[in-house]
């Protein structure tokens, strides 16, 4: 007797535990205004990312076409696999001597872990990291960038 | 006359065959494969196949330096990211004797925290997902975005953040990061009621996990199985308790045991580990002091010639790192010893002559990640 009794206790404490698990759905199901998902790519025009947020490393220049980068490859050595190299070239300078600017800032894309370290140990603050996500190309050498932008110099004041 | 040798056919039920779960098995939460034993629906034994996404991190790690290393530790357990982190920072301070600011020390365990709730909770969601109820996932997955939000926000990166430096942090805390965590625990303390209605009272649930996958305290000590699931077998390891690092010794908070020892036992420890994570942390957030986020440290930093091995409590269980250095700016070799390894050794062991679908549950109890395994 006792057995048949605890057999259909078993059986209403289930279908009460499923109704408890339900209402919880149901709530949900009938409060819209809970609803999370973003619509993305339809919201493309909105979205804004955090300021902080990782994209991409870019080197931020001024309306005059100046970066602050000198060349001195501090980023290159601390680049964890190699995701940057520089080029640096030798030109007059204004006394005669010869000075070091950097020719080509090449960065990697593709290989770029977004460690922060080229970011945080340059020392003169000259990368950041850019906003843009969508990185998704078919040809993969698109994603090797240069950095600074053609006929862009040096801010003055900033080289060595 | 040659002798002929008849070796008996068994029939079709006794007969045992193997099949591969995995390694592209949606149950295996990655690239593991296990080479299943079975006699009809009953698994008679298991091997796991590691590998399929190892990248040779030890190897790697003794051409890069020490700031370089913390981002290839967030790649191993990619859900505990931060306390990977922290494992080698702590290593890297301790050899060198450096003091972190007291700021640093209250981010790193608020961070570790959320670390722990957010992995267990795409775990809750997952594990659901394993057992048959698809709504858990959702749940699980859109209220770990708010950590993943909080973490955009400050770090950079949802993911892979590599925010810790050896001495201190990337950068400072964003200004919203206190509102925004306050804000987080008040809607997930309503939100954590939910789960328990869907998932840990379901008859269906507790059918399929209760007394399945029985670990006892001595195999769980014996087979190394650490974190949430050896706690689920009475084992008291949890490194926060033991050797305690960051704030763990001045914080309040209880290390969750529970005795049975079986699938039901191991979800409980981990529900119950996300209200003392939230409690940590409502004990910290509004008394993170002043100062810098990072101690000086030099530009090179070198560890002096020696053995040193640093242990943190990570979402999984005991993390270890042990590094033997010449006297370099890179160690001389690395070794993790990742939790995930040690959890999977024990599946085999306690899923024998249970069914297949019992495996799936037992899997999903251990929490594995595949990285973290194969590094
Ligand atoms: S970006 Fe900075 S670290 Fe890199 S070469 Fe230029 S100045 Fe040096
Ligand atoms: S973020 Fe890291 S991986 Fe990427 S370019 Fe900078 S240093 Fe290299």
């Amino acid at each position: 007797m006792n057995s048949f009794f605890n057999y259909f206790a078993d059986i209403f404490s289930g279908v009460k535990s499923l109704l408890i698990g339900m209402s919880v759905t149901g709530k949900y199901f009938f409060s819209p205004g809970q609803i999370v998902t973003q619509q993305y790519p339809e919201n493309r025009k909105t979205l804004k990312m955090y300021e902080r947020f990782k994209g991409e490393v870019i080197m931020p220049h001024d309306a005059n076409n100046h970066h602050r980068c000198t060349g001195c490859a501090i980023c290159e050595l601390n680049c964890p696999n190699g995701s940057i190299e520089i080029v640096s070239a030798r030109i007059d300078g204004p006394d005669g001597k010869k000075v070091r600017v950097i020719d080509k800032h090449i960065y990697h894309l593709g290989m770029c872990t977004f460690c922060s370290l080229c970011v945080k140990t340059c020392p003169e603050n000259a990368l950041a990291f850019g906003q843009e996500f969508e990185h998704a190309v078919f040809d993969r050498s698109v994603l090797t960038k240069i950095l600074n932008q053609p006929g862009s110099s040096i801010i003055k004041g900033t080289e060595e | 006359m040659k002798e002929v040798i008849h070796t008996p056919v068994p029939s079709v039920e006794e007969e045992e065959y193997h099949i591969n779960m995995g390694p592209q098995h949606p149950s295996t939460h990655g690239v593991l494969r296990l080479v299943v034993s079975l006699q009809g629906e009953i698994v008679k034994n298991l091997k796991p196949h590691c590998g399929y996404i190892h990248r040779g991190m030890e190897k790697m790690c003794e051409k890069d330096t020490y700031p370089q290393i913390i981002h290839l530790t967030d790649r191993m357990d990619y859900l505990s990211a931060h306390i990977n982190n922290h494992a080698v920072c702590l290593l890297v301070e301790n050899a060198l004797q450096i003091e972190v600011p007291e700021r640093v020390k209250y981010i790193r365990t608020i961070m570790d925290e959320l670390c722990r709730i957010q992995s267990h909770q795409l775990w809750w969601a997952s594990f659901g997902m394993d057992l048959g109820g698809l709504t858990c996932f959702f749940y699980g997955l859109r209220d770990r975005e708010k950590i993943l939000d909080i973490w955009e926000e400050t770090t950079g990166a949802r993911f892979l953040q590599s925010y810790y430096t050896p001495g201190g942090l990337m950068w400072d805390i964003h200004p919203d990061f206190q509102k925004n965590v306050k804000a987080f625990i008040k809607y997930f303390r309503k939100k954590i009621r939910d789960y328990e209605k869907i998932l840990s009272g379901n008859v269906i649930f507790t059918e399929r996990s209760r007394n399945i996958g029985l670990m006892t305290k001595e195999e769980a000590i014996s087979y190394g199985v650490t974190g949430p699931s050896g706690r689920g077998s009475g084992w008291s390891c949890d490194i926060r308790k033991h050797h305690p690092y960051a704030l763990y010794d001045k914080v309040e908070f209880k290390e969750i045991l529970y005795h049975e020892g079986d699938t039901l036992a191991r979800y409980m420890v981990r529900m119950d580990e996300m209200y003392e994570s939230m409690h940590i942390i409502e004990q910290l957030i509004d008394n993170i002091p002043e100062g810098d986020f990072s101690a000086k440290m030099k530009a090179v930093i070198k560890l002096p010639a020696g053995e040193y091995y640093q242990r943190v409590e990570s979402a999984r269980g005991d993390l270890g790192i042990y590094c033997i250095s010449d006297g370099n700016k890179t160690p001389y070799r690395m070794k993790f010893r990742t939790p995930s390894f040690s959890n999977l050794s024990v599946l085999d062991h306690i899923s024998r002559d249970l069914k297949i679908a019992d495996l799936v549950a037992i899997g999903g109890s251990l929490d594995l990640v595949i990285p973290d395994i194969d590094r």
